[in-house]
């Protein structure tokens, strides 16, 4: 059994007459202190698929588990590092911390609650800007608050969507050493979600490539060998970084990046059952219409693009 | 023109230049009159005052200063009930619109949060409020005094209200209402589903999501309908106050109108206006302090 279980996932959105399945076929497993970046083309349904992990949507298929229990509500033992940071507005830095905190840990004295909030401020570096409110932060200080607020509830597993991806590149390349750094402490399991390749190699143990959507499904996993801490510098003659390279991008822009288009067509069979002669005329004319057996069927067609 | 400038005088001299205008304006329509002295039959002397002009019952600026000038140079005194001083109407109607005010505030905000959260029981009152919300305190009023025709609520403190009292109160609060009321709605569900992601991982329970994420995130909005709502409140408050006959703004305005006391109609007016920017500025200072959240 492993830490985290994505068995045959399914999902799609829209209603019965309009749906795109957006992921098809899942099948992760993710050990414990594992450190795994799901690499895919933007719209691919990333994000959905952290959130069936984080639990805040269901699968239509399928069975997400963490530690053999299926997961069914969002919940504090994953800590989730959103995209667009999700800090609440009116609270200081503190504050927003403290309120993950006060949540998680609600027997915790006053002072060990402070102790353990400065903790994780210290930790992404952000002391100077303890009392500020996420207004006054650059977006790389903001997503470093939004990490420590996901740490600081001490979660089983830590998600990771694009929480570099809205920043520029300078910044990206600190953060993303500081995270590294950071997870190193306590190896605790990360799951990253990016759309940039290096970035996977820099900081994950494994690479999952996700094909291109709709349809969505995961590809074959790298493992990214290359020993810690990994150098920046040096790392693009890396003969091992090249590989690695080689294969999720080969696999992105073959197998994976074909779109498949999946075409939802109506097909009106011409099953008519005969008049209803009984039904009885009015002054707006008849209410007989053709009928037919099954109004509607579906089929399922996918089309090679 | 550049110490014009620097010294800002343009935002100074010409709102007064707009107001001079204006007093030209109404001085060019209100009536003159001419005193003329004329002796009769017997010889005494008679004093005819003749109006006349385009409105010959309108009193000029000068007049009306002249008219007004008790109520204003002395804002306090009280010489009857409905002969006091400008500015203790104004406090006698600000006490009655701060009520009724609370009460629209007290319903609107939670009714605010129903309506946004929850689709069944938008679906079940949105028609109802939209019903009602044009209707003019001129109609509320009557059904107030029917509703409290018998009722006299004694308060804690040994104030008791009448029934015009609450009838006037009753109108105030179901009319400044609805601005609160669909700016607290239009508030909550504008709330991002970031922050509600953020109270679902933390598993925040539903008083604390209310408190925590759900009424910070909805101020900003909850404000401007307040301003709205105070806004029509004042506005109510000479309706309500000129049908119950109660001492105030609008009562004194009334009871001048019947006097014919036209000049005091004017005092009414202004002091109505004035107040009612005063409050509209105070209002929107408040909420730019939550603006920036």
């Amino acid at each position: 059994m492993s830490f985290l279980e994505l068995n045959n996932v399914h999902k799609g959105f829209g209603p019965a007459n309009a749906r795109t399945e957006v992921l098809r076929d899942i099948e992760l497993r993710i050990e414990e202190g594992e450190f795994v970046a799901i690499v895919g083309y933007s719209g691919a349904g990333k994000t959905t698929l952290i959130s069936l992990v984080a639990g805040l949507i269901r699968p239509d298929m399928g069975k997400v588990k963490l530690k053999g229990v299926e997961i069914t509500e969002p919940g504090p033992d994953r800590g989730v590092v959103f995209q667009n940071y999700s800090l609440l507005p009116w609270l200081t830095v503190f504050e927003n911390i403290q309120l993950a905190v006060d949540q998680v840990f609600p027997k915790w004295s006053e002072e060990q609650k402070r102790a353990h909030i400065d903790k994780y401020i210290a930790t992404v570096n952000l002391t100077p800007a303890r009392e500020k409110k996420p207004s006054e932060l650059s977006g790389g200080m903001r997503q470093r608050v939004s990490v420590a607020r996901a740490l600081a509830t001490e979660p089983q597993i830590l998600l990771l969507d694009e929480p570099l991806g809205a920043l520029d590149a300078l910044t990206r390349a600190t953060l993303q050493d500081e995270i590294v750094r950071i997870w190193e402490q306590d190896k605790r399991t990360v799951v990253m979600i990016t759309n940039d390749v290096d970035e996977g190699i820099m900081m994950a143990d494994r690479i999952v490539p996700l094909s291109a959507g709709p349809n969505a499904t995961l590809g074959p996993s790298v493992a990214v060998n290359i020993p810690r801490p990994r150098d920046r510098k040096a790392i693009n003659h890396d003969p091992e970084y090249k590989e690695v390279r080689r294969q999720v991008i080969g696999y992105l822009l073959g197998e994976g990046g074909k779109q498949r288009t999946a075409v939802s067509r109506k097909l009106i069979l011409p099953d008519l059952l005969p008049e209803d002669l009984s039904e009885p005329r009015t002054l707006y004319g008849t209410k007989r219409k053709p009928r037919r057996r099954s109004e509607t069927k579906r089929e399922q067609v996918e089309v090679e693009a | 023109m550049h110490w014009f400038h620097r010294f800002k005088l343009d935002s100074f001299l010409y709102p007064l230049l707009g107001i001079g205008l204006c007093l030209l304006l109404w001085y060019g329509v209100a009536g003159k009159s001419t005193v003329t002295q004329t002796k009769d039959d017997w010889g005494d002397t008679v004093t005819i005052t003749k109006r006349h002009g385009l409105s010959a019952d309108l009193p000029t600026p000068a007049e009306t200063w002249e008219a007004s000038r008790s109520y204003v140079l002395e804002p306090f005194a009280k010489r009857g009930e409905l002969d006091q001083g400008i500015l203790r109407f104004t406090w006698l109607s600000l006490v009655l619109v701060a009520q009724g005010y609370a009460l629209a505030l007290l319903l609107g905000v939670p009714v605010g949060f129903c309506l946004g959260l929850s689709k069944t029981f938008a679906k079940m009152f949105d028609p109802i409020f939209q019903v009602l919300r044009p209707v003019s305190p001129l109609a509320w009023l009557p059904l107030g005094m029917v509703l409290f025709l018998s009722a006299k609520v004694e308060m804690p403190g040994g104030t008791a209200y009448t029934a015009s009292e609450l009838a006037a109160i009753f109108t105030i609060a179901i009319c400044s209402m609805w601005p609160t009321v669909l700016n607290t709605a239009v508030g909550v569900r504008a709330i991002p589903q970031d922050y509600l992601n953020v109270a679902k991982v933390l598993k925040l329970s539903r008083t604390k999501t209310l408190f925590k994420v759900l009424l910070p995130a909805t101020l900003p909005y909850m404000f401007t309908g307040f301003r709205l709502s105070l806004g029509i409140a004042w506005l109510v408050i000479v309706a309500a106050e000129m049908l119950t006959g109660r001492p105030g703004v609008g009562g004194f305005l009334w009871q001048q109108y019947n006097a014919l006391s036209y000049a005091h109609i004017i005092l009414c007016i202004l002091t109505i206006g004035i107040v009612g920017f005063i409050l509209d500025r105070m209002m929107s200072l408040v909420e730019a302090r939550f603006k920036t959240a």
